[in-house]
């Protein structure tokens, strides 16, 4: 009985873990993410999960670091959705798909991208970026 | 006056029609001067960036200069968090005790973490190919926990804790298969 609770305890631990996909390192001014409905206020140390949304003021700025080492941050006024993220530590195998709805972002590729260069794509509204294995910058912004 | 009316009428459609937006991406070398390659498809045009600072604007192949791309996106990258930094422990052959180095690499990881409030720490055990890739996926993480194990017992809070096994996959010496590499049987600390 005591070691059925035992795997299920370590189960569930193991399912929160997977749920968490990156930690935000760097915040400043304001900045929330949009988690199930709610407005959660960005502070370092919070962990970030899949179909969360960032949303930055025009004074704020954020910086998350992902499993697989992959570096982004969001620029002042940005809105960003991890709309899928998987990374297995073993095999480095994963999936990361992102998109900038306006706004900033920075993205330095982390460890899936060097496994399967096809593993990383950032969507704006008029594009779609493959990510082969590198550093960029992206800005969305309206014309006038 | 009807050539007034209809230019005011054609302004006004063009300031509330629905632009696309301006959108740029940039592509931007690494710390060691390497650079990848970012394909940006925008409906069916497609654009290679692959050189430093090349840049796609809204669609347009645009060759920008480090200045420009510092001061048009200085502050989304200012909050780029710290790159990771990797620390690699080796066991003396058959026991529990570090090397020598490794033991002075260990304190250098001590000092970064302290240096680094916010971070987490990902353990990471390797092994060499002697054995079959199950058995070596399985030792490989023993020895990640081994060291997750020490670095608790240094005070290192659970929570910053993550150990992971890589089994045979990334050598730092290539061997052939069944090859003993002391090199290899390695346990590698991530500071992110």
């Amino acid at each position: 009985m005591r070691w059925m609770m035992a795997i299920g305890i370590l189960a569930v631990s193991a399912a929160a873990f997977a749920a968490e996909v990156g930690e935000i390192k760097t915040a400043s001014g304001t900045a929330y993410l949009e988690r199930e409905g709610a407005r959660l206020p960005v502070r370092v140390g919070m962990q970030v999960r899949q179909a969360d949304k960032l949303v930055t003021g025009a004074d704020g700025a954020v910086g998350i670091t992902f499993l697989d080492n992959t570096l982004v941050s969001a620029g002042p006024n940005s809105a960003l959705v991890i709309d899928s993220y998987r990374f297995d530590s073993t095999t480095h195998a994963g999936k990361f798909d992102a998109s900038l709805q306006r706004g900033s972002l920075a993205v330095i590729s982390g460890k899936m991208v060097k496994q399967s260069p096809d593993a990383m794509r950032i969507r704006t509204p008029s594009s779609v970026l493959g990510v082969r294995g590198t550093e960029f910058v992206v800005k969305v912004a309206d014309p006038h | 006056m009807h050539v007034l009316l209809f230019s005011a009428v054609v302004a006004l459609l063009v300031y509330f029609s629905p632009d696309p937006k301006h959108e740029t991406v940039v592509l931007l070398p690494g710390p060691d001067g390497k650079v990848g390659t970012v394909v940006v498809q925008r409906g069916s045009q497609r654009a290679v960036l692959d050189k430093p600072y090349a840049a796609s604007r809204s669609g347009e192949a645009v060759q920008l200069s480090e200045g420009e791309v510092r001061r048009e996106f200085g502050a989304v990258l200012s909050a780029l968090p710290p790159r990771p930094m990797s620390y690699v422990l080796y066991f003396i052959a058959g026991e529990d005790e570090l090397t020598d180095e490794s033991k002075a690499e260990l304190r250098r990881l001590l000092d970064e973490l302290r240096s680094r409030p916010q971070s987490d720490i990902v353990v990471i055990g390797h092994t060499d190919r002697v054995g079959s890739d199950a058995s070596n996926d399985a030792l490989s993480l023993q020895r990640a926990e081994r060291v997750k194990a020490e670095l608790l017992g240094l005070g290192i809070a659970a929570a910053r804790l993550r150990s992971a096994g890589r089994g045979e996959r990334e050598p730092l010496v290539r061997t052939a298969d069944g090859v003993e590499e002391p090199r290899n049987r390695r346990v590698e600390v991530n500071v992110r």
